[in-house]
This record gives structure tokens, sequence and C-alpha cells, in this order.
């Protein structure tokens, strides 16, 4: 059984413990996540999660049957082999005596960084973009003392519309086979 | 306007709740005070809220509907966690009402405070906290919905003491609309016919039939299935009084304790045709050896139990009554004559049996078989008397084995056989208990009595707590590390002590006698059988090996 990674994107009611629910389904079932982010959508009745999941095949088949059984969740999607955009946002913080400056802004610029907060010692440097991308400046940027790092975890969006706009969407929302 | 422990009895009427079991505390006097207007509801007082979930769940395997319990915040709630549990893990509809502190107080660590729906997410169907009298009705009204439909289970509703006080003038819902819950009932048709064409081209086909064909009342139609197609049928625990053990195509329980027969046939054959079941680690042994020639069929309706520990080859999600009427049409006789003979040969060779002398516990079941009516409900604790229990007591109807299966919960039988005989007043209850669960709860006698319920409990009393002592006897060198009761009390004058009636019985010859003295009393009575002290229970599949690795009880 080979290993591998899957973006999983969930619609589920926006009240509270629905996110504490499906952390605690990933802990009492031992499932490896390698993010979780989540955040309202444009009904302010719902939010959207994305999961970074990784696992065999049949268990990310098993992780999206149990999200999806949730009752407050109301849709599941699985984005991997779509057509989708991924996107992780990271505010780092980097050691920049006034001689690395340059190269760190360069580098910065480069990765279409940017510049949120800046000190005698350090920058502030905001980065969005794929997982390779992040983490690709993290390494560059790395030799030069990192003193903090935070990242969103990965939200993902297929591309293209499936046909009804949100607001035509509210009621309609549901989920294909459940329990 | 009236109050929210008013919408509750609301709520409870449309229902068509007659019944409930319930245990105060000071955050639901409220809900009490409203319940003493309210005679149409029968208020059963067990005397410890595991107790009360229990008797909730055993109410309702026993007649279908939903079981009710109610308690208090804190304690109270918190001791109805292994009653959900039990009926989480086996698909029994429950609504749990637990009262909490004031809505501004949560999250204080307030008096009898506890996080009740944090703390029983993993072990419900679905919970709800309360926190706006408006909002109450909705959540009733959804907690039963989802209680009953799908594949059914226990839903909470924790309600604050001030919303069961304050008023609402906010309709009761009749019916509500949950986005995120849509049952998939129907099967899809080309899988069936995929699965029908399967049964059709099989060889050596086996239908393995679960809980799910009880619950969703498709018993006659696996019959029909059985009959028309020729299949032999084997049952999970759960599944036990779904099809008819006297028929020759039953093949009894297969798994851990299983027959022979049961076992030997799942592991030849070529198409497992799963009804309603869920491929437990008792049933499947080592699942890399499982069936390993044979083609899977599975119609459940969980989505999430379809290729869970199992690859299924042929997967059809919904509801199995539903599913077994179309399949039904679409099967045809096939001779198999060859398959049955195999089957028919195993089932000569290696019949159930036990070795005589002295008191068996297997024959107290053999003899409360023939004793008790057909329709009597056999409940059970868990252990060796919950096995022997399955093996040798012959079901033939559905909703008479009430056990719990898939937790495995000591202390579930007493409480159950209460909650069972409040829902079936006219029939026979019995429940079929060791030495060691029987102290879990045996409390509840107090509720028995007390509503005067002919309760028979019959105590396999074999002085240990039988099924570890027999795994420490066969795994563990014999080493009876905590396994011995000593100190048991005196049942009969227990029982007597209850206002019950109670009777040893030491000898095999007495055991007829005194089962028909019991079920002819219309009393609350305790059966002591004094039975052999280290009888084990046989055949067994040591745990985590393939099923056809068993040990034991072969002539």
């Amino acid at each position: 059984m080979t290993e591998s990674k899957q973006v999983i994107s969930a619609v589920v009611e926006n009240r509270p413990g629905v996110l504490a629910h499906i952390s605690g389904l990933f802990a009492s079932r031992g499932y490896n996540i390698d993010s979780l982010a989540v955040g309202e959508t444009e009904n302010p009745l719902y939010s959207r999660i994305t999961v970074v999941a990784r696992g065999d095949e049949a268990i990310l088949e098993q992780i999206r049957k149990q999200l999806a059984k949730v009752i407050d969740v109301i849709r599941v999607t699985e984005l991997s082999g779509q057509n989708f955009v991924e996107r992780d946002l990271m505010l780092i913080k980097v050691n920049a005596p006034a001689a690395k400056r340059g190269e760190i802004l360069e580098l910065a610029e480069v990765f279409e960084g940017k510049i949120v907060d800046i000190g005698v010692k350090h920058i502030m440097i905001e980065i969005s973009g794929p997982e390779q991308k992040i983490e690709a400046f993290v390494e560059l940027v790395r030799p030069y003392g990192i003193h903090e790092l935070v990242r969103t975890g990965r939200v993902a969006m297929l591309r293209g519309v499936s046909g009804r706009p949100a607001r035509a969407a509210e009621s309609g929302e549901e989920k294909k086979s459940k329990n | 306007m009236r109050s929210g422990a008013a919408v509750l009895v609301e709520a409870l009427r449309q229902e068509k709740v007659d019944l409930l079991f319930a245990y105060p505390g000071g955050s639901v006097i409220p809900i009490f005070d409203a319940l003493y207007d309210a005679p149409d509801i029968k208020l059963i007082l067990p005397r410890h809220e595991q107790g009360g979930g229990h008797m909730a769940d055993g109410y309702a395997r026993a007649c279908g509907r939903v079981g009710v319990v109610i308690a208090t915040s804190g304690p109270g709630a918190t001791n109805l966690v292994t009653a959900l549990a039990t009926a989480n893990f086996d698909s029994v509809p429950l609504v749990a009402i637990t009262g909490q502190v004031k809505t501004k107080l949560i999250g204080n660590d307030a008096f009898q405070e506890a996080d009740i729906t944090g703390i029983t997410r993993p072990v419900t169907k679905h919970n709800f906290l309360v926190r706006n009298v408006d909002e109450l009705g909705h959540c009733l009204t959804a907690a039963f919905h989802i209680a009953r439909t799908g594949r059914p289970g226990p839903v909470l509703v924790d309600i604050p003491v001030d919303v069961s006080m304050a008023k609402t003038d906010v309709p009761l819902p009749t019916e509500v609309h949950l986005a995120g819950y849509r049952p998939h009932v129907e099967g899809n048709l080309r899988q069936i016919r995929i699965a029908a064409e399967a049964i059709n081209q099989a060889q050596r086909p086996v239908i393995y039939a679960g809980g799910g064909i009880i619950i969703s009342g498709a018993s006659d139609l696996l019959r029909q299935l059985a009959e028309k197609s020729n299949c032999p049928v084997t049952t999970t625990l759960m599944g036990l009084g779904c099809f008819p053990g006297r028929s020759p195509l039953s093949l009894g329980m297969l798994g851990m304790h299983g027959t022979f027969y049961a076992n030997y046939a799942i592991m030849e054959s070529d198409l497992v045709v799963a009804l309603g079941a869920r491929f437990d680690d008792r049933i499947t042994g080592d699942v890399t050896k499982f069936a390993p020639g044979a083609r899977i069929i599975h119609v459940d309706i969980d989505p999430a139990s379809i290729s869970k520990n199992i690859k299924v080859d042929i997967p059809v999600v919904g509801d199995a009554r539903l599913v077994l009427e179309k399949l039904v049409e679409l099967v045809h006789f096939v001779e198999r004559r060859d398959w049955l003979a195999r089957i028919e040969g195993w089932k000569k060779k290696h019949p159930l049996t036990y070795s005589s002398g002295g008191l068996r516990p297997q024959y107290v079941i053999e003899q409360l078989d023939e004793a008790a009516p057909d329709d009597a409900i056999i409940c059970t604790e868990v252990g060796q008397n919950q096995m022997w229990t399955a093996q040798y007591y012959k079901f033939k109807i559905p909703r008479t084995f009430v056990s719990s299966g898939g937790l495995g919960t000591m202390g579930y039988g007493l409480p159950a056989a209460i909650g069972a005989q409040l829902a079936c007043p006219g029939r026979r209850v019995i429940d079929v208990a060791g030495d060691g669960s029987i102290q879990m709860n045996i409390q509840e006698l107090a509720t028995a009595v007390q509503n005067k319920l002919p309760v028979v409990v019959c105590i396999l009393n074999n002085g240990h707590l039988g099924m570890v002592r027999q795994w420490q006897q066969l795994f563990y060198k014999s080493r009876y590390s905590g396994t011995i009761l000593e100190g048991n009390p005196d049942f009969v004058k227990l029982a007597e002590a209850y206002g019950a009636l109670g009777r040893r019985v030491t000898e095999a010859k007495d055991v007829r006698g005194a089962l028909d003295e019991a079920l002819a009393s219309g009393r609350t009575y305790v059966l002591d059988f004094v039975v052999e002290p280290e009888e084990n229970v046989f055949p067994m599949v040591p745990a985590g090996e393939a099923i056809d690795r068993m040990i034991g009880g072969m002539t």
C-alpha cells in the first residue's frame, strides 16, 4: 500500500463545537493530518475546512466517509486529482543584520513575498503560495537564521464554477450519500 | 408562551413517547416538574443513570421504538456515557436528555458541570447543547429524527436549567431539514443487479447477516433470499433471531465463538454476501486470511462501514429491507449440491458440543430454550454467559436477543431486560447473567420489583470472571490474576432482600423445574445456577488468528 497525501475540502455548519468534533474524529481514529484550516464561507451559516491528510487509499477513503458521516458536515470534496488551486500563507521572521538585509529582500522579491515588519536585526516576510514554494523559501532563508515562523495550513478551491452561485446554493447544498 | 420543559413534553408527545427512564437532579427539576403534569408519559426511576440508559436501550431493541432517558448534569450525565457508547456501537435509537448548569455558568466549573456534549461526541450519533429556548423544539425534533433514521443511534440533547425554565412561543416543528443529514436508503439498482448476478453465478456462496437485518425489519426477506437462491446463512451475534436457527440452511453464528461449520463455510466460500453486518474483528479474525477465495458483496446503510475492514468487491449502500426487496426478485434457484453436502458433512462432524457431568452452563441454556416460549426475549450480560446463550439458545424471532455486541458492556443485561419487559409487557423476559456481570447493575432489581416486572434472572454462577479466566487458562498458563470472585453475596437472599424471589440450583435434574417455576411466578425472580467453575466456551478462535484455526469443542 502506498502512502499519499490528499487535500479534502468540507463544508460544515458554522457553529461552536464543529471544529472540535472534526479534530476529535481525526484524533480518535488515529488519522494523520498535515494541516487543517478553517474559515467562514461566503455564507455565514457555513464554514469550509481544508484538510491535508496522509495515508494509503483505504485510509483516505475512510477519512472522507467518516467526515461525511458527521451530521454537521454538509459536503465533502476530494480535491487531489482535480484541477484546483491551493495556497498556504506564512509569516516568517528572519534574522537580518544590515549586511545581509539586501540579500534577504532580494529573495523575498523573487518569491513575491511582502515585507510586513522590519527592525534593526530582523525582517518579517509574508509569503503565500503552494506548499513547495513556501518550503523552498524556508530552506533558502534558513542559513540566515529563522526567529519564528507560522503557517495557516493549506486552503484549496476547485477551478471553474459548478453552476450555481452561492446565493442559490444555500438551501440546496447537501451530501450525496451519507448516514 | 410555555417553558422549555413544556416544549420537551410536547416533543415527547409528538414522538408518541409513553414511557421514559429518568433519574432526577438539580438541573432537571423543571423537567421533572413538567412531567409531573403528564400522566400519559410514564416515568420509570432507575437506581443508577447507567441502568436508566440501558433500560432505554433494551426498550428500543425489544420494540424498535426510540428509547428515552433523562439524567441531570455532571455525574448524572457522565453516568450515561457507557449506555450511550453501548447503543452507538449496536445502532440503537436513543434520545438522552441531560440537564446542564445555567448557560451563564457553562465553562466556569460550576457545581455538577460536565462538558457532556464534548465527552459524548465520539459515542453518540449526534448531540446538541441548547443555549436558547427558541432552538429547543428544533433540536428535539431533529434528535428523534436522527436517532431513528438511517443507521440508528443515540442522540444527546443537553439542556441548561435556565433554558428549561425560559419561555418561548416558537412552535415545535413536526419535521426538520438538516442540510448535512440525508441517509441513503435506496440501494443503487445497477449495483443490486451486479450483486444478484454474482449470487446466481456463485458455486459456494454464504450469506453473512447482521443486526442490520433486524433493525430494518428484513428477516422475512432474508429467508426468501436464502431459500430462493439456495444459499446457506450464518449470522453475527447481533443478527441472532434474524434467520430461523432450525432451518437446514442455517449455519448458526460465525466468528470467534461461532460454529465450526459457519467459519469453515466462510473460509471455503467463493462469495460472501454481507447484509447489515460490519466485519467486526470478532467475526473476521485475521483480516488478511478472511475468506481468501471469495468475492464480497456488502449491503449496508452506512457508507463508512463499506471497505473499512475488508475490501469489498460489490458495495451496495442502502437499507437492508429496501435492497433485499429488489435483490430477492433478481436471484434464482441454483442446486449447489456439492457445496451444501460439504457443509452438511461439517455439521455432522463438528456439531456444537460440551462435556457432561455436573451442572453445565450450556445445559442450563438448552433447558431455557425448551422452557421459554418462542417469543421470549433473552437478554444477556457479557462474557461466557453471553456466548453460551448465543450458541445454545435457538433464536427464532427477530428482536428476541438483546445483548451488548459491539461495546461488550458487562452490567447491560438486567437493566436491558427491565426495558424490554416494559416494552413488551405480555411477554417473558429473561436475563442470562454471570455472577460477575450481574453485580455491575444489580441495584436495578429494585426497579424491577418496584414496577412489578416478572423478569427472570438466570445467573450462571461459576465464581469467576469466566471469559477472562478462560483466556488466562488458555493463553496465560492459568495465572488467574484478578478473576476469582471471592466474597460473592448469597444471590437468593439478595433477591429476597430486594423483594424478589430467589432459588439456588446445584443439580442438573432441578434446572427445568426451577425455570418453569420462575417463568410461571409472575414475579421478579433470581435463579442462582451454581455451575462448573472452570467450564470454557468452545469452539474458540484465538484473537487475531484466521477463523478456521479453531480450538476446543470438537468431537
